[in-house]
């Protein structure tokens, strides 16, 4: 099993006193350890029905025909639903987050495989699952379209017929940086690199898939929905506008999530059966995909074909970036992106470096593959653009004959020059790049290692060290830039003291894992001096919580977590009004030490938050304009995205005879700012190191040329096991963000978008005597195999 | 959640009991061991029998490890973990533990069976490869007792078929013992517990310093239960060595007929074949010697 080998090194005074209570256990443990958490597949409702999706078995066909008389004849079954049946209500389609559409069931074509088709709703999921088998479709079939880089040729068949005037499979093409700037700067850089990457299609692969149960009750007109959801109040919006259902007539509830990672971000078209199965039969109706349905057809990530070009000096001075891309969207373009980045926040491809001009081109096609393009903690498409940077630095470190820490540290951006604007337009907050980075390079013993390494290479031995140095945009919006279908990316947040001084705290984002109970519990006990065992923290259920976009791309913390300390604030400025009336002193007379306002120069006189409370709340005086009870909300727009950051270092060994790589150590310096639960950080820095050994050398969503998913069981698509993965070394910097009110930085996937790059960058390293320059993920032995050989291939 | 077609369900209460039903119920029914191969195939429905026999009860019958003086007995109902921590095996074939450390995972191998395992018959399954190398025997039990004996090869009859008829039941398998031998296992995989990308078994029989027989079983490079002839006739009676081992790799690059999937090319898993079969007889021979 992973061991934490704790490093601290301080940088800042608060370093030493993370926010609240620290390295406290998380407070929804005990429920999760003891089975007593509730997921959706334990709602269970009265009269309850099931549904069950018959999904395409071809990647592009003609629907022809549909028979479901059988199916409606089988035992049990209450309801068999197609896409004929949908459009009559106008609900054969419904929006997707990036505006464009996509089929809730098929009408006229199937445009991936696992598309769905049909749905049968029966007294039992046994029964709706044998009444699948009876449905008879009669397909016409048609050539697909499965490389991406075909797409756009002019013989390539049409996918989206379904879009008016549409002639090709061309989806969206989208540039950033100064194209002229650039190409000057190339024109005059005394090296050029250029290195063609495939960022791999990959799943989250959540161990709880997709499901929902739908209950509309047609006497009050109210659709209560139980979903697994990472944003139930953009969903509860998005239901209303797509079902025409009244808003404050439906209610979201998304329970205990068993893991998210973006998968459970969009709405997919199950959800929407669920709740027309319900409104058709009168019952709650409950759907759960399988785990090959959730491989298949949910929202997957990555799937980018990159050529990264750097330009520097001879003495190893960046000058440019540049980089063209081929985006691979699927049939749907079901991206879930700020509207206005349709590649995500892709633009932070510039890295950590500072440089004089950069420049990216992307063309984005569909293809016969399933929609989504942006899940899997990919924070973004900062995922994608880091691996595509530290990539190339490392390929220009090897044209240069550099060390590849060398080269970093004399690029970095510098601590003076935050706010930092890069070339393509992203105002970093704060970053002090250089001390990260040593203490990864103290921590790995970095000298060592590659004296070490001289002396295994002399005995033919294979290892590598690989390092990737990330700076990640977390925390969207300002909800001015960015918003998802209107709806601006910011959070509500509302705090209620009780009167004996407990407190609940209301969220708008979503938990899958994070941590949220104790995480935001502590942010308001560190405000507002209340125990967090005293905080019950709530989220979750749109009836009762505020408006917000919810949990992804690491911006719970970064947002929510800066609308919890600043609505603490709130009802601290409140009860210190009620505490000078207590005291009998003028406000200016009050000293806030956490739970307790003391009157200046007499320390013996002073009242507790929750001697506060109890007055809020009695029928005793209050100061005069002061209602009663100790409560606040607040919407907290973001001025900035926060911008954290990391040094990793990898080091792998490669087995000469049969090319697996052993990943023997791994070193993680991260710097999120404010630390409020280390332990907690920690835990996401272990799991996505996990899933960026998972991408770099196992996973991959795979197609055959007809388009059959090579990836639909856990057999077929891997991923990692404790296994495969070494002690993790975790260490840290704090930077904190200057405009974050406790200056805390989003940190959930900072692992998955920084380790990657270092995994693969440590195996190249490794096969450095081979003359390999660069492979593509997934790093399988096969594929490490052909790279020795001089025969390295792209995945796809 | 993934559901499989309707079936019905009986335990069976001894081997003539579940073979009394097997005769009853025909192709239509299936024994269920450890199940962990028959229940994603049926939830997949990618298999659908309308009877399962659980003979899981049998396991004080069929499960055990009998050390004789020509041969080692195995209940087919030994499971894999049992395999793994045995003494006897340990002792005397230890290429039983190299696989079964790489099978799977503590909760398949705490269910899953010997017996199961060679009826799956999958080309990638790791204990063909291990009886194939030790040149087992399968003792199959059909209606009213009759037992017979057969080879590996006998036993394999393709990929996912074997010997075994449909009122019939693998009950045993014999693993003849003979002076001398020592015996390795080595795969590799793509992720702990996945299935082989390729691996081998080697198996040497040494008499002074020379061998007196060697066979190399493979797995997840084509059909081969034969225990590659052309090796073994390579070997014998030559005296170990880094030019034998290259030799007998290569030959077993040649012999097999990989398939390129997801888990590599067959140019690559030709390569493995070829090192694997190196570093197995390798240790074998370590084995044998100490």
């Amino acid at each position: 099993m992973t061991t934490v080998h704790e490093r601290v090194d301080t940088f800042h005074d608060n370093d030493q006193k993370p926010v609240g209570y620290g390295r406290m256990l998380r407070k929804e443990d005990p429920r999760f350890l003891r089975g007593r958490g509730r997921y959706v597949d334990d709602v269970q409702l009265p009269g309850m029905l099931h549904l069950a999706i018959l999904r395409s078995p071809v990647a592009h066909a003609r629907i022809v025909s549909i028979d479901t008389s059988a199916a409606e004849a089988s035992p049990g079954v209450r309801a068999v639903v197609t896409g004929a049946a949908l459009a009559q209500q106008n609900l054969a389609w419904m929006p997707t987050l990036s505006n464009d559409v996509q089929a809730v069931l098929a009408t006229d074509k199937v445009r991936f495989q696992g598309q769905e088709v049909a749905f049968v709703v029966a007294e039992d999921r046994y029964a709706a699952r044998d009444a699948l088998e009876l449905i008879e479709v009669e397909y016409d079939v048609l050539d697909p379209v499965i490389d991406a880089r075909r797409a756009l040729e002019p013989d390539a068949p049409l996918i989206r017929d379904d879009l008016d005037g549409k002639t090709n499979n061309h989806c969206f093409d989208w540039e950033t940086g100064d194209e002229a700037a650039t190409e000057a700067v190339f024109a005059r850089a005394d090296v050029v690199v250029s290195q063609d990457l495939v960022y791999p299609r990959v799943h989250p692969a959540p161990m709880e898939t997709c499901g929902a149960v739908a209950d509309y009750d047609a006497v009050d007109g109210k659709l209560r929905l139980w979903s697994t959801t990472q944003a139930p109040h953009a969903h509860r919006t998005l239901y209303a506008i797509v079902a025409g259902l009244p808003e404050h007539k439906i209610q979201v509830i998304a329970p205990d999530i068993g893991g998210g990672f973006g998968n459970k971000v969009p709405i997919y078209p199950g959800y929407v059966c669920a709740i027309v199965a319900s409104i058709v039969t009168g019952k709650p109706v409950k759907w759960m995909e399988d785990r090959s349905e959730n491989l298949i057809s949910t929202g997957f990530a990555r799937d980018y074909i990159m050529r990264g070009e750097i330009a520097a000096t001879r003495d190893g001075r960046i000058l440019g970036i540049r980089t063209n891309v081929l985006a691979d969207h699927g049939a749907f373009n079901g991206t879930a992106a700020p509207v206005k980045y349709p590649a995500g926040f892709f633009g932070v491809f510039t890295g950590s470096y500072d440089i004089e001009a950069a420049y990216c081109k992307m063309t984005a096609v569909y293809t016969n593959k399933a929609p989504g393009g942006v899940a899997y903690a990919c924070s973004f498409r900062i995922t994608e653009a880091v691996y595509l940077v530290e990539r190339i630095v490392d390929c220009l470190a090897d044209e240069l004959g550099m060390d590849p820490a060398e080269l970093r540290l004399k690029n970095f951006i510098q601590p003076e020059q935050f706010p930092y604007t890069t070339k393509t337009g992203w105002v970093y907050d704060s970053g002090n790049y250089e001390p990260t980075m040593r203490l990864a390079m103290e921590m790995a013993g970095y000298d060592e290692l590659r004296r070490e390494q001289v002396e295994k290479r002399a005995r033919g031995e294979l290892m590598g060290i690989g390092i990737a140095f990330f700076t990640e945009a977390v925390g969207a919006g300002p909800r001015k830039d960015m918003d998802i279908l209107g709806l601006g990316m910011a959070d509500g947040c509302e705090l209620r003291v009780h009167p004996t001084g407990k407190a609940v705290v209301r969220l708008s984002v979503q938990s899958q894992g994070q941590g949220h109970e104790t995480t935001f519990a502590q942010i308001v006990a560190e405000e507002i001096g209340i125990p967090p065992a005293d905080i019950e923290v709530l989220h979750g259920d749109t009836d009762n919580t505020p408006f917000g976009l919810g949990t992804y791309g690491s911006r719970s913390t970064p947002v929510s977590g800066a609308a919890a300390a600043l609505v603490a604030r709130k009802v601290r400025d409140k009860a210190r009004i009620i505490a000078s009336g207590m005291l009998e002193v003028s406000v200016a007379d009050l000293e806030w030490e956490k739970g307790t306002f003391r009157v200046a120069g007499d320390p013996g006189r002073s009242v507790t938050i929750q001697d506060i409370a109890l007055r809020a709340h009695g029928a005793g005086d209050l100061p005069e304009g002061i209602e009663g009870g100790l409560e606040a909300q607040i919407c907290y727009n973001p001025s900035n995205l926060t911008y954290p950051h990391g040094a990793y270092i990898c080091v792998v060994d490669v087995d000469p005879g049969t090319a697996q790589v052993k990943v023997r150590r791994f070193i993680a310096v991260d710097d999120c700012g404010t630390r409020i639960n280390p332990m907690i950080i920690e835990g996401q820095v272990h799991g996505g190191l996990t899933d960026g050994v998972g991408m770099a050398l196992m996973e991959m969503i795979a197609f055959d040329e007809d388009g059959n998913c090579l990836g639909a069981s856990l057999m077929d698509y891997l991923i990692p096991t404790s296994l495969e993965v070494p002690d993790w070394e975790t260490g840290f910097t704090v930077t904190p963000s200057p405009h974050h009110p406790i200056g805390a930085k989003g940190v959930g996937e900072s692992a998955t978008v920084g380790s990657p790059p270092a995994i693969v960058n440590a195996v190249i390293d490794a096969l450095k005597p081979f003359g390999v320059r660069h492979a593509d993920m997934p790093l399988t032995p096969s594929r490490v195999w052909d790279a020795m050989r001089g025969q390295a291939r792209p995945p796809i | 959640m993934q559901v499989p077609a309707p079936f019905e369900y009986e335990r069976a209460t001894s081997v003539d009991h579940a073979i009394s039903l097997l005769e009853r119920l025909g192709g239509t029914a299936r024994l269920i061991a450890g199940g962990h191969s028959l229940l994603p195939m049926m939830k997949l429905r990618l298999a659908n029998f309308d009877y399962l026999i659980d003979i899981n009860d049998l396991h004080a019958e069929l499960g055990y490890v009998e050390t004789g003086p020509d041969e080692v007995r195995i209940g087919a109902l030994t499971r894999h973990r049992e395999l793994l921590e045995s003494p006897v095996l340990a002792a005397a074939f230890p290429i039983f533990a190299d696989a079964e450390r790489v099978i799977a995972d503590p909760v398949v191998r705490n269910r899953g069976t010997l017996g199961g395992s060679l009826c799956q018959a999958d080309p990638s399954e790791d204990l063909s490869a291990v009886c194939t190398t030790l040149d087992a025997r399968c003792v199959i039990r059909g209606p009213g007792g009759a037992e017979r004996v057969v080879s590996m090869e006998e036993f394999h009859v393709g990929p996912y078929e074997t010997a075994v008829a449909d009122d019939e039941i693998l009950v045993e398998i014999r693993v003849p013992v003979r002076p001398g031998c020592g015996s390795a296992y080595a795969k590799v995989e793509r992720r702990a517990g996945d299935w082989a990308v390729v691996s081998a078994g080697a198996a040497v029989w040494l008499d002074g310093g020379a061998i007196v027989d060697a066979r190399v079983g493979l797995a997840a490079v084509g059909p081969n239960t034969t225990g590659i002839p052309e090796i073994s006739a390579a070997l014998r009676g030559q005296e170990p060595s880094e030019g034998l081992y290259e030799q007998a790799g290569a030959i077993a690059a040649r012999s097999c007929d990989p398939v390129t999937d997801q888990r590599g090319s067959a140019e690559y898993k030709r390569h493995l074949a070829a090192e694997l079969t190196r570093r197995t007889l390798r240790r074998a021979v370590e084995r044998a010697r100490s």
